[in-house]
């Protein structure tokens, strides 16, 4: 599998990103420029966090319109497989990738700091390998991570199995005080009805190194890894 | 081009007293010009001669401290950050510095604009950031201005680097009443680059394109001239804006062309614009490679329309860079500057006539020796007079049999006039000098770049892995300032000491310190003696850890009057590395049944601990016991400790004393602790919250504590056996002080309730 690395203007997750594809799991990685459009035969698009074009009006609204996203938007809209993380999330819904919206954090302030999450499913590229049960420990770091959307659109996620994680406390619990953002029903992220398009808050590529001591993480790109193998 | 200077509008030494330049130092500039300078030059003048600029009050004393070391791969004041030889190839690229005046007026701008700019410093040279730390000082909490200032610059600074993207991953915070009109914003930052790979500030190659990038050029940030603008233009001064306004996403943009740059081997050196703009950058770097520069200020990328020659020349708008490139070279670079959409210009080039030459409209407007504006050339250089404070006096009187001790059993009666243990133990874990700063640290991004290897096991310097090394890197930011006020030279010689305990505890090897020299006003004697006596301290303190200077900054004036300067602040950056793929000492408690020790010695003092100044009110008191070479033979022990794998933990008893050291170490694992106070002759309250220096709380597996006890013997290291981690309540000579979670909650939330109410 072939994964490429979009690079806005202000990304600053994206070697991170990379790192986690490259160095620790040894896909064949690619960076995608902002400017470019050529998506270079790449099976996975990963879009990554950080403040794209600054983010001065609302995040990620201006890197919807660049001009790798219209070829990124037509790859998915053709059943391509795109994984946005935090910012790449906020520009997923922006695009209409995916349902909803990233509003500010109900408590106004940006926040970085270790949460839980639970994940809601199997059906999916991403979790296929991750135990229901487990709370998995991964970073937030976000000013705009509360997931917000209308009721129908909340009762068609629910129905279509497309939440992916909920914010949970150590022991797995969802409730009101592991929600970190105010998000509705605690969700960190979901995937579009043709499950080809992913998208949450927490940072998973910030917990694979042994070096920083969490590495609850790997367990989405083994997900992935296990589809490639699996589909070989 | 009229290579004629223009004299329209000579200057007068009432325009220069206005500049804050001294008439002495206007009759100077006209000796070195050998004519009157026009309005222009004397505003270069007085920028590059002021004090931020030029050092004039600080350098007699700064050149005494120690700079030379083998790691060492740039002397002290030669390049914009300091830098030094980590192995492998690869130079560590550090430095600390102030951004207090600003921050005051505007705390969120003011804030954000320090952390571009030290960041800046580190990446011109060629080196990617990859962590920050900052040191900040604030008044009383309860003080709605204090509350104000707080929010403002902690979202200022995490606004700015979250966007930036480099991880913030350490730092300190104070609150003091002397810090009440003028709070200290001192911000850090660490790179890395190839030996080899870096770049410096000069200018050669005589013909070489000078180019601008970054943000274009606006009115921001003209302070001086704008005091002084009344007489030449009285309607454009209105709108001046004496703060800059920072944009973290084009401090991005710049720094990713900056790195793409110097892949090209095209640059001939870099210079980021701080302060005095095009001025500062122009001049310095010709000044240092003893050449000239034509400079086309109309060339100049700007904002606004009708921009004076002298607001160009001094506008501080941020997120600028100076490049001087080979000659031919100018698509290559130009194609990056494209590339990252960023705004450009040729502004000028390189001469050989050893004169900085500044042009508008084809008129030269300012024709001056480029030595004659710097530091180490023609800038001033002052001695200060110094002498004793007057409050030493006080400090002397204090009597330690004059304070009431603590009463340890909770089960008596209420003594009289004593307090208990527990209520104070409670008061300063919730303490704002002491109780956790998460409210702060979550607002910045301390995990982006995956480096950071103490936000999982928490150490007492912040910890950062070199990918694709075997090599880690320990930072810290040590200063407290009571004990500099109360003792210059031992508070300095402390503040360093802590600094290398801090590297040490954590596994590290101390190698280097930057420094940020926050002190009142330089020509009032008695804060002089602070700063004089603070780097004499400095200097001892750096010669024993071999830890030399590699730079810094100095921000006098921290102050509304004489009366009511702040602390002498000289905060220590230090960094140290933690080499050979080990794993990096923690400071939390691993076992219930580990073995707890104190390394040092515990001593019948109080003086200047956070117990003596809020339980007692006592504002005066010497600083605490502090022997240099104790400091250092305890720290090798830690060392050796580490080195043999024979501890679990490692925390340095600080503010809040032995008490609090031990609820850090018991907090994270919801351990506790049980221990012993047997030392004849000491107080209960200088026992559980004294801060007498170089104590190291130890726990040590039960399996392995003859070895402890035989290595510290061996060399000659005083010690205590304190008692054991537990998994019950705190206890204390058997007096039960209640359940470790009732003290971390006091702990976590202490900060959120002061500041929320």
């Amino acid at each position: 599998m072939k994964v490429g690395v979009v690079i806005f203007p202000g990304s600053n997750c994206d070697r991170d990103a990379i790192y986690a594809f490259k160095n620790i799991f040894g896909f064949e990685t690619v960076e995608l420029f902002h400017k470019d459009h050529d998506l270079q035969n790449c099976d996975l698009i990963f879009l990554p966090g950080g403040f794209s074009y600054g983010d001065y009006l609302r995040s990620g609204a201006i890197a919807r319109f660049s001009p790798i996203m219209q070829n990124v938007i037509e790859f998915a809209n053709n059943g391509g497989s795109v994984f946005g993380v935090c910012n790449g999330f906020q520009i997923l819904c922006e695009s209409h990738l995916l349902p909803g919206a990233l509003l500010h954090n109900d408590h106004q302030k940006f926040n970085c700091k270790n949460v839980f999450i639970k994940t809601q499913t199997n059906n999916s590229l991403i979790t296929s390998n991750i135990a229901l049960k487990k709370a998995l420990k991964i970073p937030v770091a976000h000013g705009e991570g509360r997931f917000y959307c209308d009721e129908k659109t909340l009762e068609s996620l629910t129905t279509n199995d497309q939440v992916l994680f909920r914010y949970c406390d150590e022991n797995g619990v969802v409730s009101d005080t592991s929600n970190p953002n105010g998000s509705l029903q605690n969700i960190a992220g979901i995937c579009n009805e043709n499950r080809n398009v992913f998208g949450m808050m927490p940072h998973p590529e910030r917990a694979v190194d042994d070096n920083i001591y969490n590495t609850d993480g790997r367990l989405l790109f083994e997900s992935i890894l296990s589809v490639v193998k699996s589909s070989l | 081009m009229s290579e004629h200077l223009s004299t329209k509008n000579l200057a007068t030494v009432e325009q220069a007293k206005q500049l804050g330049l001294l008439p002495e130092e206007f009759e100077k500039i006209k000796g070195i010009l050998g004519r009157t300078p026009n309005f222009t030059e004397l505003s270069i003048y007085s920028v590059m001669w002021s004090e931020h600029c030029s050092y004039k009050n600080s350098i007699v004393w700064l050149k005494t401290l120690p700079k030379d070391g083998e790691k060492m791969l740039a002397k002290a004041g030669e390049e914009n950050a300091g830098l030094i030889d980590i192995g492998d190839g690869l130079a560590c690229c550090f430095k600390i510095e102030s951004h207090n005046h600003p921050s005051a007026i505007e705390p969120y701008q003011g804030a954000a604009t320090g952390v571009g700019g030290i960041n800046r410093d580190i990446f011109s040279m060629g080196a990617r950031p990859i962590a920050q730390l900052n040191s900040l000082r604030f008044g009383n909490i309860n003080d709605e201005r204090t509350k104000w200032l707080v929010r403002g610059i902690v979202k200022g600074i995490g606004n700015y680097g979250n966007a930036f993207g480099i991880p913030t991953v350490g730092g300190e915070v104070y609150f003091d009443d002397c810090y009440q009109i003028n709070p200290l914003v001192n911000a850090m930052s660490v790179g890395i680059a190839k030996v080899g790979e870096t770049v410096s500030a000069i200018s050669e190659g005589l013909g070489n394109p000078v180019y601008i990038f970054g943000s274009a050029t606006g009115k921001d940030g003209i302070h001086g001239a704008a005091f002084a603008s009344k007489d030449i233009t009285e309607d454009s001064a209105k709108d001046l804006p004496s703060v800059q306004v920072g944009d973290p996403f084009w401090e991005k943009l710049i720094l990713e062309a900056s790195m793409e740059l110097l892949k090209t081997g095209a640059v001939v050196g870099m210079q980021d614009m701080g302060a005095a703009g095009i001025t500062c950058s122009t001049s310095e770097m010709s000044a240092k490679s003893k050449t000239g520069m034509k400079v086309w200020l109309d060339k100049v990328p700007m904002r606004q329309k009708d921009m004076k020659d002298w607001e160009i020349l001094l506008s501080e708008s941020q997120e600028r860079m100076l490049v001087i490139v080979n000659k031919g070279r100018e698509k290559d670079v130009e194609k990056i500057f494209e590339k990252w959409d960023l705004t450009y210009a040729i502004i000028g080039e390189v001469t050989d006539t050893e004169r900085v030459q500044y042009y508008m409209n084809n008129e030269l407007v300012a024709d001056i020796p480029g030595e004659s504006l710097v530091l180490g050339g023609g800038a001033p250089v002052y001695h200060r007079e110094y002498k004793e404070p007057r409050y030493f006096e006080e400090i002397k009187k204090f009597d330690i049999n004059k304070i009431s001790d603590v009463y340890l059993d909770a089960n008596k009666s209420k003594i009289e006039n004593r307090k208990s243990a527990i209520d104070v133990a409670k008061a300063l874990a919730s303490h704002p000098n002491i109780c956790s700063r998460k409210w702060i640290y979550n607002q910045y991004d301390s995990m982006v770049g995956t480096i950071n290897q103490t936000t999982n096991a928490p150490s007492d310097a912040a910890v950062v892995k070199v990918k694709g090394t075997d090599k880690s890197i320990a930072i810290t930011t040590d200063c407290n300032s009571r004990y500099v006020h109360a003792d210059p030279f031992v508070g300095a010689m402390i503040a360093v000491s802590e600094a290398a305990r801090n590297i040490v505890c954590s596994g590290g090897d101390p190698a280097a310190i930057t420094n940020c020299l926050n002190f009142g006003n330089p020509y009032n004697p008695e804060m002089y003696y602070q700063f004089v006596y603070a780097i004499k301290g400095m200097s001892e303190a750096c010669k024993k850890f071999g830890t030399p200077v590699t730079g810094g900054n100095v921000s006098f004036y921290n102050q509304s009057n004489d009366e009511n300067a702040v602390f002498p602040t000289p905060t220590i950056g230090m960094v140290g590395l933690v080499s050979g793929n080990k794993k990096h000492m923690t400071l939390d408690f691993k076992n219930d049944g580990d073995v707890i020790y104190m390394v040092g010695e515990n001593r019948n003092d109080i003086s200047s601990s956070q117990y003596l100044v809020s339980e007692h009110g006592v504002q005066l008191s010497p600083a605490p016991h502090f022997n240099l070479d104790e400091e250092y033979n305890n720290q090798q022990a830690i060392k050796k400790l580490i080195a043999d794998n024979l501890i679990q933990s490692a925390h340095d008893v600080s503010e809040g004393g032995l008490f609090i050291t031990l609820l850090e170490s018991a907090m994270p694992r919801n351990l506790s602790f049980n221990i012993q106070h047997s030392t004849f002759n000491i107080r209960t309250d200088a026992f559980l919250f004294g801060e007498a220096q170089s104590r190291i709380v130890i726990s040590v597996h039960s399996s392995q504590f003859t070895d402890v006890e035989s290595i510290l013997n061996k060399m000659n290291v005083k010690f205590e056996k304190l008692g054991t981690v537990t998994n019950g309540n705190i206890k204390i000579n058997d007096v039960d002080f209640g359940a470790v979670g009732e003290y971390k909650k006091l702990h976590e939330n202490s900060l959120e309730n002061l500041l929320k109410s």
